[in-house]
């Protein structure tokens, strides 16, 4: 690889921006392709294929000759607004995944240093902390834990807006009853408001905090890697 | 995803930029049970100094060999390593999978 090419890849990386290495194995040809740059590109189907499934591998060139596609995707950052106690239980587990944590509460008595030693914590109201932890993307994850909808809304909806990879919300099927209807107000048709996991996390039975920290993290998991009707069981 | 190869490709540019030579290798294929997965990387110096892994260390010494010959002829080339055979004095996977691995220079 020319020093240029790594040098303009982990550019992109550190921008928080996909891109792809394309390789010919057999000669060594090797280009960078920008994710704005997928659409012109004589393999975009491939590429974007790839960077959909996160997954690098081999392929078939238009001259039927195999490219390496190596998928270099932002790592996934995760935003739990709510520093509760299922939150302390999320710590260790995300830190164990490679998640890039960020825990959010205006309510400076839970979002205490002392309840989360090492963790980047934010004592602010989802508008202003959102602006801190930097533009929500598709490689961001949010979870509303605070069951206040003054918080958990427009978390959700800057979510929601950015399209954010994950997105989920704690509270019952009567409290997801009433969060639709807000929503709706907001001006979100159903199929938006939708791709929020309500009730939070994969039906495992969870009773614990650790056990709903669990869950939340399975499914955000399999959202990432089978898409967002297969974690919800759709 | 979950875990990136970040800090490996950061160091392969921090390398080469000191000055020192350097080689990637990358894991192309894999069949079976192969311990890391498709993209994963190594970065190997041309005084064998290396950082990531393309297996569960059961092959990294036979990559690191190969990639001094990368880093001394500019070639880029496809290991292939399959299941241990130790009768063989050869490099192989105990887990039984396959994998190819691409090594090139940085230039």
């Amino acid at each position: 690889m020319r020093l240029d090419t790594l040098s303009a890849l982990n550019a992109e990386r550190a921008a928080r921006r996909p891109a792809l290495i394309v390789t010919d194995p057999e000669d060594g040809d090797q280009r960078l392709v920008r994710a704005a740059e997928i659409a012109a590109d004589p393999l975009a189907a491939l590429l974007r294929e790839r960077l959909r499934s996160g997954r690098s591998g081999l392929g078939e060139g238009p001259d039927g000759r195999p490219v390496f596609v190596a998928v270099h995707a932002p790592p996934v950052r995760l935003v739990v607004v709510g520093a509760v106690h299922i939150s302390q239980a999320l710590v260790p587990l995300a830190a164990q995944l490679g998640l890039d944590l960020t825990v959010i509460d205006p309510r400076t008595a839970f979002a205490s240093p002392e309840r989360f030693p090492g963790v980047r914590l934010i004592a602010e109201w989802p508008d202003k902390a959102l602006e801190e932890v930097g533009p929500l993307d598709a490689y961001t994850a949010v979870a509303a834990l605070t069951h206040d909808p003054k918080i958990d809304d427009p978390a959700l909806i800057a979510a929601l807006r950015a399209d954010c990879a994950y997105i989920g919300a704690l509270g019952s099927r009567k409290t997801q009853a009433r969060r639709v209807e807000r929503l709706e107000q907001a001006g979100f048709d159903a199929a938006v408001i939708g791709r929020i996991h309500a009730p939070i996390g994969l039906d495992i039975g969870a009773v614990s905090p650790a056990e709903i920290a669990l869950s939340i993290l399975a499914q955000l998991v399999a959202t990432l890697r089978k898409g967002c009707d297969a974690a919800a069981g759709r | 995803m979950l875990s990136t190869e970040d800090d490996i490709l950061r160091a392969a540019e921090g390398w080469r930029r000191e000055g020192r030579a350097v080689a990637l290798a990358t894991v192309i294929e894999t069949w079976g049970s192969a311990p890391r997965p498709v993209g994963s990387h190594l970065v190997i110096d041309g005084d064998s100094r290396f950082l990531g892994s393309v297996s569960g260390g059961c092959v990294e010494g036979e990559v690191i060999t190969e990639a001094l010959d990368v880093i001394e002829d500019g070639r880029p080339r496809t290991l292939e390593f399959g299941v241990a055979d130790e009768t063989a004095w050869r490099a192989g996977l105990s887990c039984g999978g396959r994998i190819r691995v691409f090594v090139e220079r940085i230039d």
